[in-house]
């Protein structure tokens, strides 16, 4: 016992020391404290590091586990990491703490006459089997859906994917990623016909701007704000900060610039009026690598079940597009943006100058917008207009909330149109599944199904009647919870949920399956700029937890897949990356072998003749260019790029007089999404241990509202009650309010509304309107 | 129980005054930066009457600018 307390309370200190450095490498970026980090382990301590990935975010820092006598008893980052060279943030310090937690699922859990009864994980199996396939027998196939996760490992989505296409035959999968992270995919797609950014992390080490739209860097991507802070004190490289609320990125660049929200589409467009005004075009690259496009406006929010909407291209002209951009002068943007005529002509100087390196940086804030596709469509344009793209420390570089969002949502394909390779609607790529996978073409159906807003509100109808859901927290992350909450409890749905803690997901489940936690099982991930990094089972995990992928495997099998699943329990991570590969063979997007990533600290595809390929598109980089031409966009089949001519277009829902308020929800650096891991660690949930609605101090002076004081923020689908903050950690601006949404006691999902980009069906956080009053 | 951890500025040029300094104050680990003016500390006391102690000492030491809590119990949230 004593040793126990002796060995728990050395892990505290050493977290609390862990805490210290974060802070101080926040305030000094490039500060070292590596030695120290060792010296200060517990004495006698015989620890063998393990290295993985961060559990965390999409920077997708390398972490190293320190495991003593089978337990993980420190974190600290990895020094032969290139993404964080040995730096991590608070999150990614604490982040084995979770596992401690009291309240972890440990067993299955079956609900039994309204109760939850602990039941032998090969009986829960069996259940959820059967119920999978009574309700196909009965319903058809299309009556069961899979909703997983850029927090899945690559084998995990690989799995899911494989069981819903190919072997049950429907396409009723998707992932939450859909909420973040789909205007990106769908901005790359329609702009280079190929997903995923062209740069790569070692960009901030050349860059001379840094402009963040939308983006608290310093808070959302610490480790990557901290390497330009870096570059800021060392070099003299500018960040610039366009933003809707003033946070800590705004204050720690040399530069804030706020705008009024959903405007930034105008303000893109200023900027490329003025590139153009002022010959800052750069002719040769846009007449060589550029082609001009508009599609459809007015294209709707996806308010309506079952809303539909296809765009439809048309080719346009220089001409053409220069006179759209007149509707987008600085002066009149300025009427409507708020931002003033200097700031727009300040922004397109910084990306006119031809001498200047620009890399435009966003994560939510353009993603999760009701135009988010046009919203990365118009950020690529500046950037080929002035030809600043696919160089060292020149480029547009869309960052991801998640640890695998690239690498599992996006490359193993786990959203609804989606293939390992290409998308259902193509028949070469349902053919090349077909064949890997071993099964008959014609069973992979060839249109898309449900999105996420749609899935869920497909069981709200009663459509369907059975889902499963993994390593993710709908009942909390989805936009109107208060619609889907009641939706999935309805008797209609037979719900199973894996997860590692409780959450209010789970607490709606009929079958709760217990998953290993990250360092409880081996996996892969695929962070922001293609780095594809795998680690080894670290720890054994208690009771009987289970790797999601081996239930997705067991899960199969007893339906009657198990020759389309021939894995082993103890090697499966390895089986299906190696089968998994075969899919992206080729210069284009060919993946490292495991040996590699087993040994390094990950690889970045395309990896091509043992070598990771930095900068996509440029023929000096990346041998997978073939036009003879220094740059080849090869995703397009002329290797050309696309300006797409998008207007702006209001928000769907503006403040009005009796919503006066808008609403923009996101995070804090302390918290992961939804808080289950988070707020499980004691550090980090004594830090913030509850949400806030932030207010401008004008705004809370007007309503005679102090620091602390309970509000009720309400909108046409909800409320939620908050403890107001004021001059805290953000300042929005006046007439806005924000409320960080990891608090499970605290739903602000209640309140926002489920419209989303028709192109990407990606929802808007970021804007709805809203009343506050005192509670 | 406290555990708190703070970042220690040292006034210019006393680092490693500072550094002596907080090496002789009980229940008091030091954490040197190889690269910068900065020391991190960690306290580790019995109640809160000892953890007030140590603050004091620690505040008292001439060579310190400033010092600053970064984790322990109640951590301000805008901190
Ligand atoms: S920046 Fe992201 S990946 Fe890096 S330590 Fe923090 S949470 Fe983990």
């Amino acid at each position: 016992m004593q040793n126990s307390l002796t060995s728990r309370r050395n892990f505290l200190k050493k977290m609390a020391a862990a805490a210290a450095m974060t802070a101080a490498a926040s305030m000094f970026p490039g500060i070292i404290f590596a030695s120290e980090q060792d010296a200060n382990l517990p004495k006698g301590a015989n620890l063998d590091w393990k290295k993985g990935p961060c559990r965390f975010c999409g920077v997708g820092c390398g972490i190293l586990v320190g495991v003593n006598e089978g337990k993980a008893v420190a974190v600290k980052g990895d020094p032969n990491s290139s993404v964080n060279k040995g730096l991590l943030c608070v999150k990614g310090y604490h982040q084995i703490m979770c596992t401690q937690a009291k309240d972890r699922l440990t067993h299955a859990l079956v609900k039994k006459n309204g109760r939850y009864v602990q039941t032998p994980i090969n009986e829960a199996l069996d259940i959820v089997a059967n119920k999978m396939k009574e309700t196909i027998e009965k319903h058809g196939k299309d009556s069961v859906a899979m909703y997983t996760s850029g927090q899945s490992t690559i084998p995990e989505g690989y799995v899911a994917s494989k069981l819903m296409k190919g072997a049950i035959g429907t396409n009723n999968l998707d992932c939450n990623a859909r909420l973040c992270m789909a205007s990106a995919v769908a901005g790359f797609l329609t702009t280079f016909g190929a997903d995923e950014p062209m740069g790569c992390y070692e960009d901030i080490d050349h860059a001379d701007y840094f402009i963040t739209w939308g983006n608290n860097m310093a808070e959302m991507h610490p480790v990557l704000f901290s390497r330009m802070l870096e570059q800021k004190n060392r070099r003299g490289a500018k960040i610039i900060d366009f933003a809707t609320r003033t946070t800590r990125s705004s204050t720690a660049s040399n530069k804030s610039i706020l705008f009024e929200p959903q405007t930034d589409l105008a303000v893109a467009n200023a900027i490329c009026y003025e590139i153009i005004k002022n010959g800052w075009v750069n002719k040769s690259f846009v007449e060589n690598h550029v082609n001009f496009n508009k599609g459809l406006t007015n294209m709707g929010y996806g308010l309506e079940d079952k809303f539909k909407f296809k765009d439809k291209p048309t080719k346009i002209d220089f001409k053409s597009y220069k006179e759209f951009l007149e509707d987008y002068t600085p002066e009149k943007v300025a009427k409507y943006s708020k931002v003033s005529v200097k700031d727009i002509k300040y922004l397109a100087a910084i990306y006119g100058d031809p001498n200047k390196k620009v890399v435009s940086y966003w994560c939510m804030g353009m993603n999760q917008h009701t135009r988010g596709t046009w919203m990365n469509n118009l950020l690529y344009n500046i950037h080929l207009l002035t030809g600043k793209i696919s160089q060292p420390g020149n480029g547009p570089f869309s960052l991801t909330g998640q640890p695998s969002a690239c690498g599992t949502a996006r490359e193993v394909g786990t959203f609804t149109h989606k293939l390992p390779k290409g998308v259902v609607m193509n028949e070469k790529h349902r053919r090349l599944a077909a064949k890997i996978w071993k099964v008959p073409y014609e069973r992979i159906p060839s249109k898309p199904t449900y999105h996420a807003t749609e899935m869920f509100r497909a069981v709200d109808r009663g459509d369907i009647k059975f889902i499963w859901t993994q390593v993710t927290n709908p009942l909390v992350s989805l936009p109107k919870t208060s619609r889907y909450r009641p939706g999935m409890e309805k008797e209609s749905c037979f719900v199973v949920v894996s997860d590692v803690f409780p959450t209010p997901t789970s607490d709606v489940a009929d079958v709760i399956l217990p998953a290993s936690w990250h360092i409880e099982k081996s996996g892969l991930y695929g962070n922001s700029e293609r780095r594809t990094q795998h680690w080894d089972k670290m720890v054994e995990g208690p009771g009987e937890t289970t790797p999601d992928a081996w239930m997705t495997i067991e899960i199969a099998k007893r339906m009657g897949y198990g020759d389309l699943f021939p894995y082993s329990e103890e090697n499966h991570v390895e089986e299906i990356y190696n089968e998994y590969r075969q899919f992206h063979e080729g210069a284009k997007h060919g993946m490292a072998p495991l040996e590699v990533l087993k040994k390094e600290s990950g690889a970045i595809w395309p990896y091509v003749n043992g070598k990771s390929t930095q900068w996509r598109f440029n023929a000096k980089y990346d041998p997978a260019c073939s036009n003879g031409k220094d740059f080849d966009f090869y995703g397009k089949p002329d290797g050309k790029a696309v300006i797409w001519q998008r207007p702006y277009e209001p928000a769907p829902e503006i403040p009005d007089a009796e919503y006066p308020f808008w609403l923009n929800t996101g995070r804090v650096i302390e918290h992961w999404h939804t808080g289950s891991m988070t707020r499980r660690i004691p550090v980090l949930h004594k830090a913030v241990p509850e949400a806030y609605v932030e207010f401008h101090p004008d705004d809370a002076k007007g309503l005679g509202i102090r620091n602390g004081e309970k509000i009720k923020v309400s909108s046409r689908r909800g409320s939620c009650v908050l403890p107001a903050s004021i001059n805290e950690r953000g300042l929005p601006t006046r007439g806005q309010v924000f409320v960080p949404f990891f608090d499970e006691n605290m739903l602000i999902n209640d309140v926002t509304l489920d419209a989303f980009c028709p192109i990407s069906k990606e929802p808007d956080y970021k804007k709805c309107a809203v009343k506050v009053e005192k509670a | 129980m406290p555990i708190k951890s703070y970042l220690a500025h040292p006034e210019t040029g006393q680092k490693e005054v500072l550094m002596k300094a907080l090496s002789k104050i009980d229940h008091c680990d030091v954490i040197p930066a190889e690269n910068k003016e900065l020391l991190i500390v960690v306290t580790d006391t019995d109640n809160k009457t000892d953890d007030e102690k140590v603050k004091e000492s620690i505040e008292a030491i001439e060579s310190l600018k400033l010092l600053a809590m970064v984790s322990g119990f109640n951590t301000p949230k805008n901190k």
